[in-house]
């Protein structure tokens, strides 16, 4: 039978394809036909020697069927359903000490030897100009495996019906509740990749992820004000079970705050306190600038980790490879190699992982064939630690990938993108509450809101989306207009205690991006409510 | 091939139509010829091509519709990928907001497509990557840059008689210089639909200046500062100001375009009278497209007029629920900003500043507050004091939180507009533009 073959409908400008505005329902032809392993390993073959016999001295080919779905609503309607299917083969290659890149959706062994004829050409005639040999770290070949995520549920089998009903019913809640407006989406990810390289590696690998989200919206029309509470749900390397509400992953509110989630998620539960918490958040208090002591649920806090940690440590920026998009880093290799880099309070901890259950970084192996691993990126605060491709290890005098190879989409190069960056919950007994008992004056801040931070990563501002004062030891009510800002290193030299693992739970972003063409990867941080003490808190309430 | 004429773009699209058992079916059909090269440490870092070409299907059953895609294109695939999306239609849920296929369009004919950049080669790519690390090298600065190109065509057709077919070349390069010690970063840009108006040379000397001047930067006390944003750095507040001047997040009260007692700010003045913004996709320093998402023909709109909201932006379910003409409301802008200026080089503004900062670049921008419309970022690749109408040092980064409103409402003196990223922005003075603090990043 004749394969088919799609391209995502992802475009952009003139060359998007139009689709209506108000629904964007794909079909994916080939959902039902994917190609046996057989038949990848053989196409695979026919990639890598075409690119060794045109004189490449490396060669990896990645051979993608990456499905997408996602559900949008507002109120009561379905704005949109989209379903993409994509299939196609990218194929990269050392000649004369430089990469090529080259990439098809024609999966025939004539038209992906062509493509690997292309990867050449182009790797040679960039040699030119190559003035650094690419060096691979050595990676023994692992012959023939596969690595699953560990689901209960394909989301992708499930009736489209079971997702909008769904949907519609947080959006119920959340109206019922008091919401004027409210936007619920349901986004699903499988990625189906087989990986083979001139190493002697065969590895096909299954891999799901789940995002639910919403927006909830109050507006007072007497004053012409508006205030939003979005969900606090973390996206998830899970299956749809993940959508259970299973009551043994909840975490109790502190006080009169919100319920928080770990494994699961409860979306009504969820959307019915977000109305509620909207409608507060009108009339709360405008926070009154100055220094706080900082309360921060792993809700929140991750997108600072990410931001902070997880971005600041990519070897890549600190070498200067992302130097005209993301950045650069100030954790420089001078402060790794001292030993004696306070980049934060001794009781912080941060480890790279790409093992934890749950998480959207898990997977068996990188895309660039290194089986993942978990290692400590900051030891009782002391920076030790980067998050390494094969063709940066040698840089900085190490035989070794960390595992952090990754590409979006089977036309994309893969490149060093961040695998899951968690902060250590703290080893003595310490629940949240327990935690704030301590504070005199100070701001609880749960789910993740507005995020700035430089090119070198010292100076951020976040948001969030509900703040709660603390006085004396006691959540005081909801505050609102409330940001903070702070510098990294002093920021993570105020951690001044970390809740235990009772309390971890993993954040994270699905659509994280970087690289030039823009590339996204999905990842997750753990933590337990940590606190900060006498951080810069802003006002950010004007006047237009 | 992925770049078709327009017969055999037509062809296509008519052989997919006559396959349809639907009430309406639209099709559109796109190609690209794409290549980009990538330099960091004055070295290539990765690069890659590609050659694309895809269809979609759009099959609707009362209002119910559903969508197929895909890039086979004998006559068995395009009727499965009709069939398809008649499959879809037939399983989603009714849309109450379904608008009917529009009818055909009278499309302008802005001209972006230049053979130039059709033409351009992985060769004459590393030659301009060539000239921007050694213009670097030179002077003891290390490159990393970008630069992408493409050739695309797309076209639209539905059972209603609509047609339609454009094509377009784009090119962008820009690069971050820095001096080795890490102490000085510049950047510029440039981006043109005529590849054979492309120095990277000349970009990469600007950056390359700004990293050498800005060496040595001294800290001065955050606060309220007269600005002098430079295009590449006041296009993005811009953009966001535009691109949030929407029709129907207003009239629901969510806007920053909202007023109290369900009211809105559309045909107020809302910033200095002589700011002016639009869009026009005939601008010949910046052709635009023919249609925009919804396949309505896109003409100039004029969105501030003397400082007045003149127009926000009508999806077609939105101008039909408010009794609007939908081929007059405009659809909602995404970028391609066209703000007015002057004959002013930048140069002559700065001159005419007695006390500020001359901002070359600001990132990391994010929405703090979509009532107000407050976004905080940060400085970058050159920041520099200016007093009595002389740059007299660098200075350290700021962060920033401020509104495009509110910084429209301050302007001091615009300049001459200058194309970045893919709009038309003037070099702007602004007082009173607030920096909330410090960064240490060079």
């Amino acid at each position: 039978m004749k394969r088919r073959h799609f391209l995502q409908t992802t475009g952009l400008a003139t060359g998007s394809l139009l689709l209506p505005q108000w629904t964007r329902a794909a079909a994916a032809l080939a959902a039902k036909d994917p190609l046996a392993v057989a038949r990848k390993k053989q196409l695979a073959d026919a990639a890598l020697n075409a690119a060794t016999k045109l004189g490449a001295t490396y060669a990896d080919v990645r051979i993608g069927r990456y499905l997408n779905q996602s559900v949008s609503t507002r109120e009561q309607k379905v704005e949109g359903v989209s379903s993409t299917e994509s299939y196609g083969a990218g194929i990269r290659v050392i000649a004369g000490g430089a990469w090529g890149f080259f990439a098809t959706n024609e999966l025939t062994p004539d038209s992906i030897a062509r493509a690997a004829a292309q990867a050449v050409a182009i790797a040679k005639a960039n040699a030119k100009i190559q003035t650094e040999p690419v060096v691979l770290a050595p990676q023994k070949g692992v012959g023939e495996t596969a690595w699953r995520t560990p689901i209960r549920t394909n989301g992708f089998a499930v009736p489209l019906a079971d997702k909008v009903d769904r949907l519609l019913a947080a959006n119920a809640a959340a109206l019922k509740a008091g919401a004027n407006f409210v936007n619920s989406q349901l986004f699903l990810v499988n990625e189906q990749k087989y990986f083979a390289s001139t190493d002697g590696s065969y590895i096909d690998q299954d891999i799901h992820r789940i995002w639910p989200t919403f927006l909830a919206t109050v507006t007072d029309p007497k004053t012409g004000r508006f205030q939003t509470r979005r969900s606090i749900s973390a996206p998830s390397g899970r299956g749809y079970e993940y959508l259970d509400a299973d009551p043994r992953h909840k975490l109790a509110p502190v006080g009169d705050t919100t319920v928080r989630y770990t494994d699961s998620y409860d979306l009504i539960e969820d959307a019915t306190l977000a109305a509620q918490q909207a409608k507060a958040k009108v009339s709360a208090k405008s926070v009154l600038a100055g220094q706080y002591d900082l309360v921060l649920d792993p809700s929140h806090l991750w997108l600072t980790i990410h931001e902070s940690i997880g971005h600041a440590t990519e070897l890549d920026r600190v070498l200067g490879y992302e130097a005209n998009y993301a950045g650069t880093s100030f954790a420089t290799l001078d402060k790794w190699k001292s030993g004696n880099f306070q980049y934060g309070h001794g009781r912080v901890n941060f480890f790279a992982d790409k093992t934890q259950p749950g998480s959207l970084g898990a997977v068996g192996y990188d895309d660039e064939g290194v089986p993942t691993k978990r290692w400590p990126i900051i030891k009782d605060g002391i920076l030790v630690g980067y998050q390494k491709t094969r063709d940066q290890a040698h840089i900085v005098g190490q035989a070794e990938s960390d595992g952090c190879s990754y590409s979006q989409h089977w036309s994309d190069v893969q490149f060093q993108r961040m695998p899951n960056v968690s902060l250590e919950p703290g080893p003595a007994p310490l629940a949240p509450a327990e935690l704030i008992k301590n504070v005199e004056r100070g701001v609880y801040i749960i789910g993740d809101g507005s995020f700035s931070i430089d090119q070198q990563r010292y100076n951020f501002q976040f948001g969030g989306q509900l703040f709660y004062e603390i006085k004396n030891g006691q959540i005081a009510g909801m505050l609102r207009d409330v940001s903070y800002q702070s510098n990294t290193q002093e920021f993570w030299n105020s951690c001044s205690a970390i809740c235990d693992r009772r309390d971890y739970a993993l954040g994270g972003a699905f659509n994280d991006g970087k690289g030039q063409p823009p590339q996204i990867s999905a990842v997750s941080h753990g933590s337990a409510t940590a606190r900060f003490d006498k951080v810069n808190v802003i006002n950010t309430a004007r006047r237009i | 091939m992925s770049l078709l004429s327009e017969s055999e773009a037509r062809a296509i699209l008519q052989k997919t139509l006559s396959f349809s058992k639907a009430d309406e079916c639209q099709v559109s059909l796109s190609g690209a010829r794409a290549g980009n090269l990538r330099f960091a440490r004055n070295t290539v870092s990765t690069s890659g091509g590609s050659d694309t070409l895809s269809l979609a299907v759009t099959s609707s059953l009362g209002r119910k519709s559903g969508a197929a895609t895909i890039n086979e294109f004998d006559d068995a695939s395009l009727e499965r990928a009709v069939r398809s999306a008649e499959e879809l239609a037939r399983l989603s849920p009714e849309n109450p907001e379904f608008m009917p296929a529009i009818g055909p369009q009278t499309y302008l004919e802005p001209q972006a497509h230049f053979e130039a950049t059709a033409k351009v080669t992985q060769e004459d790519r590393v030659r301009w990557a060539a000239a921007s690390i050694g213009h670097c090298k030179e002077r003891k600065l290390t490159a990393a840059g970008y630069l992408s190109d493409s050739a695309r065509f797309s076209a639209l057709a539905n059972s209603k008689g609509l047609f339609g077919y454009q094509r377009r070349t784009d090119i962008d390069f820009s690069v971050t210089t820095r001096t080795e010690d890490g102490r000085g970063s510049g950047y510029a840009l440039a981006d043109f639909n005529d590849a054979s108006r492309l120095d990277a040379g000349g970009v990469t000397a600007i950056a390359a200046r700004k990293a050498l001047q800005s060496r040595e930067a001294r800290a001065i006390e955050p606060g309220k500062y007269t600005v002098i944003l430079e295009p590449s750095a006041g296009v993005t507040l811009v953009n966001l100001m535009l691109n949030a001047m929407n029709a129907r997040l207003t009239d629901e009260g969510r806007s920053f375009l909202s007023k109290a007692g369900g009211a809105s700010r559309v045909g107020e003045k809302i910033v200095d009278e002589r700011v002016n913004l639009w869009t026009d996709p005939m601008n010949a320093e910046l052709p635009g497209n023919k249609w925009g998402s919804d396949g309505r023909a896109q003409r100039r709109t004029d969105w501030i007029q003397g400082g007045v909201v003149k127009n926000v932006g009508y999806t077609r379910f939105w101008a039909k629920q408010q009794g609007r003409d939908e081929n007059a409301a405009p659809p909602p802008a995404f970028g391609r900003s066209i703000m007015g200026g002057t004959d002013t080089p930048l140069d002559a503004l700065i001159k005419g500043v007695k006390r500020g900062v001359l901002v070359t670049r600001l990132w990391y921008i994010r929405a703090v507050d979509p009532q107000t419309l407050l976004y905080t970022g940060l400085t970058r690749d050159g920041t520099f004091f200016v007093e009595n109408g002389e740059i007299k040092f660098p200075v350290k980064n700021f962060r920033f939180n401020e509104s495009p409103v509110i910084m429209l409402n301050n302007l001091e003196a615009l300049g001459r507009p200058q194309r970045v990223e893919n709009s038309l922005i003037p070099p702007m003075v602004l007082r009173d533009f607030t920096f909330s603090s410090l960064s240490d990043a060079v």
